[in-house]
Order: structure tokens, then C-alpha cells, then sequence
């Protein structure tokens, strides 16, 4: 009776794979004084791009290279609008999402119903035999591991490099940064490319590796869950893990509780994880002390160089 | 020495501008639109032609327009309100669905109830659903700061999954052959039509209608004033006595309400029956139409059909160029795209200047 | 090659120009800084010190002038070149990152990794040394604001300055703090880096400094010893010896009711708390309060036009009503006019045209809503006699705000107010960033609005102004209030005094420390 309970917990790693991915990068963005809210027509970019390069090649790997070139590509869109020509952000950002979303669905019309290489499950001899433990913490494929590293190294560059001090200069005060002689602009760029990468790798892990294969809108709004959880880690990278496993284990719950035999009506079960972002939102956001002392203080706001 | 292309700012607005740049718009989209078809292998002049000039050409063609933009129409309308307020409403298919839900459940229940008393239930179950979706959004960015663009989404998306529980479970049609969608609505519950025997239903009036006395609140009421206010200078409207939290509300009940009257007169005008998909999207559509019209209820009518002559063209390039429905989504994010570029004309002008070297 | 002459001034600046599109901010400005000296900067706001000041350090080109450092020529075109050479400034605004802590705010001013190897320690070491302690690990955030300039003045240590440019040190500081750094000031220039202090407090300049040049409106007007003279000499140089004498005003009848009580007003505010305000203002009388900005002006306006509901309704009384929790429409119905110190943003909104920025406070007083619809008849009138009664140079009331200069729109501000005839009018700066003949304007208008019979509150930084409109004078500093004196019995020494918030024992012990 344990094959339940650990089918749940790989379950859960993977559902969150693709949140924190995309909530990593969307954290760096927003870290700089930028909000991105196109992730989810930059992480359909990256599905179809790595799911119909991998079926034309047969190579994964190159799929993965292909959704990276697509998210960076679709979020320097976004800056283009949104830092150079100072629209609005928020509406630059639905800009985004309704056209990553077309476009991902006219260039995956001839993909659906098509099978394309996957991304294989790491077998690490003897680790992963390790009942239970084994598959859980051993044996999934590599994206999931990339997902956790970039986590750490996007944690580590902010508390201890010098660069991730000058993004998060950036982000609290643009004016101070540009009176210092930072190029707030160029560095804003930067870290919205950075964003869109991740936030293609993480659509890239829906189509190869989570339920494997394409349809339009797949997604299905993780994109926006992504960036309801970086508010909800109240912008702290160690607690964007903690709500990527949660949302991940929310996600899986209805066919977990199907598997289960309970007889609650499946579409409410998928609502669960959507109404679950909205509770921890209002719990995170109601403390307005908490939000106050860690949300970058030009969140949003267009920059102007005064000079 | 190569030239620089260098923002400046006019300091004032550019009144030839506010009405060149949609346009300017409209025509890069074209463009863009049509590289982007070309690039894929489809002839782009074609295509373009499809999308925006063949869905006038079919038979009924203007009424199919006219029927497809009065829920655009009018949920344009409520978000170029509440936008001007600074109140990011995403979720209005949401609001949209929940109204069509209420409505919907009101004509099943009553099937026999005389029309005039049914069908006005009907309309203001639908309003009353889309206000209290609306309302909860307010709600929760008024007392626990929590940001209206994820929660209005996310019940977009929750709503959907109700809807989809309700269509397939308790008011799925018992004669319905297992279909996921309830029983048609009896004659007395349907909207009145303004031309008989087509799909021209009372929203096709409506739309306008609303579109008009929005536009007057906006430009000539006080309460229009305290929104326009918010939206360009927040802390004048403190200075002035304006409640933000009072305006916040007012603007999700409207938007809200007017996404549910969209809804349940979709519901009751064209659909006839609640299925699982009611709004293919009208809820983004809606955000497109509102900057197209540059935020201004009139403007919202052209706007809202230009936007549904491009949700047919998808129709016409489906059927006639076997292109995937899709292709209005890239359409329309290219518009937005692009309006959003254009706007800064109103206030900057970009000048090629010569690249020097040295601090200016 | 660029050897640097050992001896004689370290600083000489002759014929400094700059030309401003409204103003001549420096006309053949000259200042000479000698080594080892604490040398004062003085003159009011607008005469010209920040802009000389700023072609020190590399901020602004200098239209033409020529200065001398260390014996040698130089051009100084960015902040990098004077830091390269050995200048130091601490702003009055300082350039600090909130959510940072203090030795990553000093690492980003530093431009090369090498420089920021073992910062946490010389910081530490620079710190506890020149008497300013910090502690590297706080977040910028929780720090007072005199800890906050210690962090400005560490930095600039750090980099081993000659000169250290201070602007406004004090305006911020308690008495013990301002204190302690008199003591770092007076070590660093003892062991080689000369300090050019700007500052219009006199007090401190004749307890600090040995050498004071003294500008007025652009120029030169005196270089001497402050401590050879009585502040009420360095004040008349500094003001010039036209202290306008105030035209006779009938004086205040003593069992005039007050229209306007503050009753020990207390706001908590991220900015300036304000602790205990209170104050009474009877009808005809004008009440001026001055201060330095920063000091809980913002803050005080905010609590009398509502925008900031006060803990008490008593807190507040406008004619004898409580107040304190109405917001700004209902203060405005019962008699009250304000005009905010932002013209751009608050009290006006600059894209809309004048005809709406009259609606936007008028609404009620003038009747210009009718079933909930603006009536534009009647507000395009309004905004036409405020036009005109109060000489508004613009196209007409559909002229975007924008569009006025900044004394016109003021004009149009306090006239909007004025021609509601409220009973109780609280401006904050009137006259700020306005030409002479718009302030000389306003200013009558301000002064027959009193004589009308309506209690007037003045919140300036002007003391100019404050000298020619009001009965009484109160100072603001940090956040409270003094008790106000008579007009005729006040000198600039007394109210300097008060304004820089130190009393006479703190500054005596400061002199011969």
C-alpha cells in the first residue's frame, strides 16, 4: 500500500517542476523592479518550441535549447515595450500571454495527438532502487534537478556575489542606482531575458516530460500561478519552494483523492489548486508588514533617467 | 558615425497622436500579421483578407458581427472603467461565466414562468452573478491588499470549473444523450429578439446603449470625475475627498456586472443552453478592446467590433484556409502589442540623433 | 607630470557661471578653500550654494570658471573624476537603499572589486575610529536618520577623501548627534581633509567653522570669519539688509474666537512623526510656521486638509467643529481651504485643464454638481474668475495645467481656494518656485483673505516671507511645535535658533568642545 503515497510524492515533484521554474525566473525579474506577467505566454512558447524541435530532430536536448531561445526571445518582446518604450507593464504583460498564446497554438496545430521523445528518468544504480526513497528523490529527469540547482544559484548570486547586490539595488531604488552610475535599463534587460529563459524551460517540461506531448493552452494558467507564488513567498526564494511543492501536491491531489475512491466531482478537485493560490494570497498579502519590508520598492514602476 | 535613436518628451499630449496611434497600430498588426503567415508558408494578403474582410462578405454577415460584439461591447465598456481607475479586472470571463451560471440556473428552474417576468429574473440574476464575483475581487484587495489581477484570474479559472462540474453533474440534460450541457432553454427564458427569427438578440441594443451612458457617466458626472482623477493622480484624489477604496469597489461591481449581463444574455441570446465552454475568450478580447478604444467607452464600440470581425475571421480562416482558430489570439496579442508601442508617441517623438561620443 | 603642489590652497574656484533657462544660478562665483580648514558655504535657498557645489563634484558643467586643485588645473566632468582626485560629498538627500544593509549600500558606491575586499571590517574600523559608530549588518531601513548619514559620510571616508562636501548636515540630526559630529568634522580636518560645510544655520556655522563665504542670489557677497561676528550680522549679510518692514496690519483683537485649534495633534508617519501640535488661530490673523523641510510639514499639511484622519476628532476644530476625522470634502464644506506644497500631482492634476483642477477642490463650496452630473457652466465660470481676479497668464480655464508656469498655476491654486471664501486657509510654501511678481501677487492675496476676517496658517521655508505676512511665528523641528511668538518680538537669530532645533545650553557646550 505504499505505491500510492510515493506515486504522490513523485507526483509532486514533478507537478512543481514547472512552477518553480518559471517562479524562479519571474522572481528575478521582479526582483529587479519589473513585473512580468506574460509567464504564461512565455512558457507556451517554450513547450511548443522544445516539443516540435525534439519531434523534428529527435533530440531532446535540443528541444530544451529551443524552448530557452523562445522564452528569452518572447520576454525581450516584453522589455522592448515595457522598459524601452515605457508602456504600461501590467498591460504589456497580458500583451504577452495573448500572444504567446496564439502563437503557440497556430505553430502546434499540425502537433497534436503527435508523440515526441521525452526527457528520460535519471536511473542512478542502487540510489534509485531505494524503496521509496529512491524514485522520489532519485529518480526523475534532469529538469527537475535543473529546477532545484537554479533555485540555489539564483538564491546564492543574490546573498553573496556582487552582481545579484547591484539587481537588487536596482529593484529598491532605480533612481539611487542610476545616480551610483548603474545602467538600470541594460540590467533590467538582462534579468527579463533570464525570466523568459526559465519560464521557456518550464514549458518545455510540460510538453517533454510531465504529460508528454502538446495541445493548446496546456498550461492551463500554471504561468500565472508561477507568478501568484512569488508574492506568495513574499519575493524569498526558499519559501518559492516550499509553495511550488505545495501548489505541485494541490495540482496532483484530485487524481490522487480519485485514486482513493472518493467521490468528489473531479472538476471541483481541479479547482483546488486555483482556489488554494487565492487563499495564500490573501493570507501573505494582508500582512502588509511583511510585504512591505520584502517587495522590491520599484515593483512596477516605469523608470525614467533623470540626468 | 552611425545614428542613434534618441526618446524625447513633447511635454504635452499630442492630440494628432490619440487618434493616429491605433491606426498606426492597426496597420503594423496587418503587417506583422501578415509576415508572420508568410513566414509559416500561408499566402499573407490572403489571409489578412480572411480574417478582417470575408466575415462581412457571408450571408447575414453584419448581424453576425453585431451579435458577436455585443458581449465585447459591453464588457469593454466596464473594463475601460475600471482600468481608467487603475483596477486591474483580468478575470471577466469569470464574472462573465458566473452571471451566465446565475441566469442560466434561474431559466432552468422557472421553465414555465411567463417571459416577462422570467426573462427579466433572468437578466438581473446575471448582473447580480457578475457582481458578487466582481465585488469579491474588491473585497479582497480593499481589506487584505491582495492583487486584483491574480484574484480576479484565478477566479476566472475557478469559475470555469464550477461551471464544468454544474454541466456535467446536477443540471446536466437528462434527454441530452450524455452531452455535457443542460437542457435548452424553454422560449419564455430566451432573449427577446430585436429581428425575428435571427440570432439579433436585445444585447445587440443593449451594448450601445451601455456604451453611451458609460461614456456620459465618464465625461460628465462627478462620479466619473473621481475615477478619471484616481486613475491620473492618486494623491490629487485624496486632496479632493475621493474615496479610493469607495471607487475601487464601484469600478469591479460595474465591470463585473456588466461581464455577467454579457454573459447571461450569451447564455440566453445566442447559446440557448449552458455548456461548458461560454466564452471563448471574451474575457481577454475584452482587455484588447478597451486599450483599442483607448480606454474610452465610445471609442469601446468601434473597437468591440473590429475585435469581433477578427474572432469571425478566425472562424472563416478555420473553414476556409484550414489555418487552426488560433490565429485571431496572434492577431489580437499583436494589436495589443502594438498599441502599447504606439502610445508613446502621445507624449515623446523619436528623433534620429548622431551617435556622439562623451557625455552630452 | 601631475604632481600636486604640497603647499598653498587646496581648493580655488574663480568666475564660476551657470545659467539656468529661468535663472542665473551662479554669476562669477568664487570660493577659495585652504587646507586643513572647516570653511562655511552660506546663504538661503536659492542662492546659488547647491549649484556650485555640484560643479565640484563633476554633477553639473560649469558655463565657464576655472578651478584649481592642489595648485594644479582641472576639469571635473563626472562624480567618478572628483572622487578620483580626492573630494568627497554627502548629499542632504541621501542615495541609500532601503532593504540593503549598510556595508552592501557602501559596496555599490564603490566601483572596483578590489576596493570592496574586507569592507565589512574597514567599515567597522573607520567607524568606531572617526566617532560615527555603525553596524555593517543593519538594514538601511531601521536606521534613524542620523545613522543614515553616517553611512553617506563613511563612504565617502573610505575612499580617503581631501575634501569632504557636507550639505545640509544637520538639518536632520538631534542636538547630541550634531554634537558628535562636530567632533569627527573637526578631527578630519585637522589630519588633512578640509571640510566646505553648506549650511544656513548660523549658530553652527560660527561654532564649527573658521572661514565663512557668504552668497546671495548667485554672487559673492562677503567672506569672513563667522566667529568675529554676531549671527544677527552674518544673517543681515545673508539676507541682505532689506528685511522688508511690514505693512501696518490692524492687530488682532484679543477675544477674537479661534477658527482654527489643533489640540495636541499626534500622527505616526514613516516619515516625521508629529508629537503633540498644537495651536490657535483666531479669525484675521495670520499664523506663520517656519522650518526646514523635513521637520513634519508634509505631514502637518496632510493632517489639516484630512488626507491624514487624526486619532481625535477635537484633534482638529475648524470654527469650532471637530474635525480631526472628516476627510478633505467634508473640511472643505465646513469652511476650510487648503493648498498642498506639490502643485503637480496634489494639489493640481497637471493633464487636466484648468477648469477641471477648479472642480477638483470647488465642487462643493461653489455648487458645481447638479443630480450627480458636473455642472460645466458653472465651473467653467469658476475657473474664469479665478483667471481673472487673480491675473492668471494662460489661454483660458480649457488650458491643461500643465501648460502654466509655475507661478501662474500657484496663483491659480491659492485663487481657487481664496474665491471659495473659506473661513480657515492652510498653504504649505506658497510662494515656492514662483516668480517675484506671482509671490508678491499671492501674497496680497493671502493678506486681504485675513483681513476678511479668516484664520490663515503659513508653512514656509522662506523666512523672507514669513516676516512679511505674519502675526505669529512658531518653527517646526522634528516634528513638534514651539510656542509661537509675536512677529515684532521675533529676530531671524531666535527663530534660526529654534529652527535648528537646538537649545542655547547644547550649542554651548558644542563651542568649546
Amino acid at each position: 500500500m505504499t505505491e500510492l503515497p510515493v506515486a504522490f510524492l513523485v507526483s509532486t515533484v514533478a507537478a512543481a517542476t514547472p512552477l518553480l521554474l518559471a517562479a524562479t525566473g519571474e522572481l528575478v525579474v521582479e526582483k529587479a523592479g519589473v513585473l512580468n506577467l506574460g509567464v504564461e505566454g512565455m512558457m507556451l512558447a517554450g513547450a511548443i518550441a522544445a516539443f516540435a524541435t525534439a519531434n523534428e530532430t529527435g533530440a531532446t536536448s535540443l528541444g530544451l535549447l529551443a524552448a530557452v531561445l523562445a522564452g528569452t526571445a518572447m520576454a525581450l518582446l516584453f522589455a522592448l515595450v515595457a522598459l524601452t518604450l515605457q508602456a504600461n507593464q501590467t498591460a504589456t504583460g497580458l500583451a504577452l500571454t495573448i500572444f504567446g498564446r496564439g502563437l503557440s497554438a497556430l505553430l502546434g496545430a499540425g502537433f497534436v495527438g503527435i508523440p515526441a521523445p521525452t526527457l528520460a528518468k535519471l536511473h542512478i544504480p542502487l540510489l534509485s532502487d531505494i524503496p521509496v526513497l529512491g524514485p522520489v528523490v532519485f529518480g526523475h529527469d534532469i529538469l527537475v534537478y535543473l529546477s532545484l540547482a537554479m533555485l540555489g544559484a539564483v538564491a546564492w548570486c543574490f546573498r553573496s556575489t556582487h552582481a545579484g547586490l547591484v539587481l537588487r539595488a536596482v529593484g529598491d531604488s532605480h533612481d539611487a542606482a542610476h545616480a551610483l552610475g548603474y545602467p538600470v535599463v541594460s540590467i533590467r534587460y538582462a534579468a527579463v531575458a533570464f525570466g523568459g529563459a526559465l519560464a521557456g524551460l518550464a514549458g518545455a517540461y510540460m510538453s517533454l516530460a510531465y504529460t508528454p506531448l502538446w495541445a493548446q493552452d496546456m498550461t492551463a494558467g500554471r504561468g500565472w500561478v508561477a507568478v501568484a507564488l512569488v508574492t506568495f513567498a513574499a519575493w524569498r526564494p526558499f519559501w518559492l519552494l516550499i509553495g511550488a511543492w505545495f501548489f505541485g501536491a494541490l495540482m496532483y491531489l484530485s487524481l490522487y483523492v480519485q485514486a482513493l475512491g472518493v467521490a468528489v466531482p473531479s472538476s471541483l478537485l481541479s479547482a483546488l489548486p486555483y482556489i488554494g493560490t487565492v487563499v495564500v494570497l490573501v493570507l501573505i498579502s494582508r500582512n502588509r508588514r511583511l510585504v512591505r519590508l520584502h517587495r522590491p520598492a520599484m515593483l512596477g514602476r516605469p523608470f525614467q533617467a533623470r540626468s | 558615425m552611425s545614428p542613434v535613436l534618441k526618446i524625447e518628451s513633447r511635454g504635452h499630449e499630442s492630440k494628432f497622436w490619440r487618434y493616429a496611434s491605433p491606426i498606426l497600430a492597426l496597420l503594423l498588426t496587418a503587417a506583422t500579421s501578415g509576415l508572420i503567415f508568410a513566414a509559416m508558408g500561408r499566402p499573407p494578403g490572403l489571409t489578412v483578407y480572411t480574417l478582417l474582410v470575408t466575415p462581412l462578405l457571408q450571408q447575414d454577415g453584419f448581424q453576425g458581427l453585431a451579435v458577436k460584439a455585443a458581449p465585447l461591447i459591453m464588457m469593454g465598456v466596464g473594463l475601460s472603467l475600471a482600468y481608467r481607475a487603475n483596477v486591474w479586472n483580468i478575470g471577466a470571463d469569470g464574472q462573465f461565466t458566473l452571471g451566465a451560471i446565475c441566469g442560466g440556473g434561474i431559466a432552468l428552474a422557472f421553465p414555465d414562468a411567463p417571459s416577462f417576468a422570467l426573462f427579466p429574473a433572468i437578466v438581473a440574476g446575471g448582473v447580480v452573478g457578475g457582481m458578487l464575483s466582481g465585488g469579491l475581487v474588491a473585497w479582497l484587495r480593499i481589506r487584505f491588499n491582495a492583487n486584483e489581477i491574480l484574484t480576479s484570474l484565478m477566479f476566472a479559472y475557478i469559475t470555469q470549473y464550477l461551471l464544468v462540474f454544474l454541466v456535467t453533474g446536477p443540471w446536466r440534460d437528462p434527454e441530452g444523450f450524455g452531452f455535457p450541457q443542460t437542457a435548452l432553454f424553454t422560449e419564455n427564458a430566451l432573449a427577446p429578439r430585436l429581428i425575428e427569427d435571427t440570432n439579433v438578440h436585445i444585447g445587440v441594443l443593449l451594448a450601445p446603449l451601455i456604451a453611451v451612458a458609460l461614456w456620459v457617466t465618464m465625461e460628465k458626472s462627478l462620479l466619473g470625475f473621481e475615477f478619471r482623477v484616481l486613475g491620473e493622480a492618486p494623491r490629487a484624489a485624496r486632496f479632493a475627498g475621493f474615496s479610493e477604496n469607495r471607487l475601487v469597489r464601484v469600478a469591479m461591481l460595474v465591470s463585473g456586472g456588466l461581464a455577467g449581463l454579457a454573459g447571461v444574455l450569451e447564455a440566453t441570446g445566442t447559446l440557448g443552453q449552458l455548456t461548458t465552454t461560454l466564452s471563448p475568450g471574451y474575457g481577454f478580447t475584452a482587455i484588447i478592446v478597451a486599450f483599442l478604444a483607448r480606454l474610452n467607452p465610445l471609442g469601446v464600440i468601434p473597437a468591440g467590433l473590429l475585435l469581433a470581425l477578427t474572432d469571425l475571421g478566425g472562424d472563416a480562416a478555420q473553414i476556409n484556409l484550414g489555418l487552426p482558430n488560433a490565429v485571431t489570439g496572434i492577431f489580437q496579442g499583436i494589436l495589443l502589442f502594438y498599441l502599447l508601442g504606439c502610445d508613446i508617441l502621445l507624449l515623446n517623438r523619436i528623433r534620429r540623433v548622431p551617435h556622439t561620443s562623451g557625455a552630452a | 607630470m601631475n604632481e600636486f603642489a604640497p603647499s598653498g590652497p587646496l581648493l580655488t574656484m574663480t568666475g564660476m557661471t551657470k545659467q539656468y533657462p529661468n535663472c542665473l544660478a551662479n554669476d562669477l562665483v568664487s570660493l577659495t578653500v585652504e587646507r586643513n580648514q572647516i570653511h562655511a558655504l552660506v546663504g538661503e535657498n536659492g542662492a546659488g550654494k547647491s549649484t556650485l557645489v555640484k560643479m565640484i563634484y563633476g554633477v553639473v558643467r560649469p558655463d565657464a570658471g576655472e578651478i584649481v586643485w592642489q595648485g594644479r588645473n582641472v576639469t571635473i566632468p563626472n562624480p567618478g573624476a572628483a572622487q578620483r582626485l580626492g573630494i568627497g560629498m554627502v548629499f542632504q538627500h541621501f542615495s541609500l537603499f532601503e532593504a540593503l544593509t549598510v556595508t552592501e549600500n557602501i559596496a555599490l558606491g564603490l566601483a572596483t572589486a578590489k576596493e570592496r575586499v574586507g569592507l565589512r571590517d574597514r567599515i567597522l574600523r573607520i567607524s568606531t575610529e572617526y566617532g560615527l559608530p555603525l553596524d555593517p549588518d543593519r538594514i538601511v531601513h531601521d536606521l534613524s536618520v542620523g545613522e543614515r548619514q553616517r553611512i553617506e559620510i563613511v563612504r565617502c571616508l573610505l575612499q580617503n577623501p581631501k575634501l569632504l562636501i557636507m550639505d545640509e548636515p544637520t538639518s536632520v540630526l538631534t542636538p547630541n548627534e550634531v554634537r558628535k559630529l562636530f567632533v569627527t568634522l573637526r578631527r578630519l580636518a585637522s589630519e588633512g581633509c578640509s571640510i566646505l560645510y553648506i549650511s544656513h544655520k548660523l549658530e553652527e556655522v560660527r561654532a564649527l567653522c573658521s572661514v565663512a563665504t557668504i552668497m546671495r542670489h548667485g554672487r559673492n557677497v562677503a567672506r569672513c570669519a563667522p566667529a568675529e561676528k554676531t549671527v544677527k550680522e552674518l544673517a543681515e549679510i545673508m539676507i541682505g539688509m532689506d528685511l522688508p518692514t511690514p505693512p501696518p496690519r490692524p492687530p488682532v483683537s484679543a477675544t477674537a474666537p479661534p477658527r482654527l485649534v489643533l489640540d495636541r495633534l499626534s500622527i505616526r508617519s514613516p516619515g516625521c512623526d508629529l508629537k503633540d501640535v498644537s495651536l490657535s488661530i483666531a479669525g484675521g490673523e495670520i499664523l506663520a510656521i517656519a522650518g526646514i523641510a523635513g521637520n513634519g510639514q508634509t505631514e502637518l499639511m496632510d493632517a489639516l486638509s484630512g488626507e491624514t484622519p487624526a486619532a481625535r476628532p477635537e484633534s482638529v476644530q475648524i470654527d469650532g467643529v471637530a474635525a480631526g476625522q472628516m476627510g478633505p470634502a467634508e473640511r472643505r464644506r465646513i469652511g476650510g481651504g487648503f493648498v498642498p506644497e506639490e502643485r503637480n500631482g496634489h494639489g493640481a492634476v497637471a493633464a487636466m485643464s484648468l477648469a477641471a483642477n477648479a472642480f477638483l477642490s470647488g465642487y462643493l463650496r461653489r455648487a458645481l454638481v447638479r443630480f450627480g452630473m458636473i455642472d460645466k457652466k458653472r465651473t467653467f465660470a469658476f475657473a474664469e474668475e479665478i483667471i481673472r481676479r487673480f491675473d492668471v497668464r494662460t489661454t483660458g480655464p480649457r488650458a491643461e495645467a500643465r501648460s502654466l508656469s509655475g507661478g501662474n498655476l500657484q496663483k491659480f491654486l491659492v485663487g481657487r481656494e481664496i474665491l471659495q471664501d473659506p473661513g480657515v486657509l492652510a498653504i504649505n510654501q506658497p510662494t515656492w518656485g514662483v516668480d517675484a511678481g506671482a509671490a508678491l501677487a499671492i501674497h496680497d492675496a493671502i493678506m486681504a483673505l485675513a483681513q476678511r476676517g479668516a484664520a490663515v496658517l503659513i508653512i514656509s521655508q522662506d523666512l523672507d516671507e514669513i516676516f512679511l505676512l505674519a502675526d505669529r511665528i512658531a518653527v517646526i523641528a522634528g516634528g513638534r511645535l514651539s510656542e509661537p511668538v509675536a512677529t515684532r518680538s521675533a529676530t531671524v537669530e531666535s527663530i534660526g535658533r529654534l529652527m535648528g532645533g537646538a537649545t542655547a545650553d547644547a550649542l554651548g557646550e558644542v563651542v568649546h568642545a
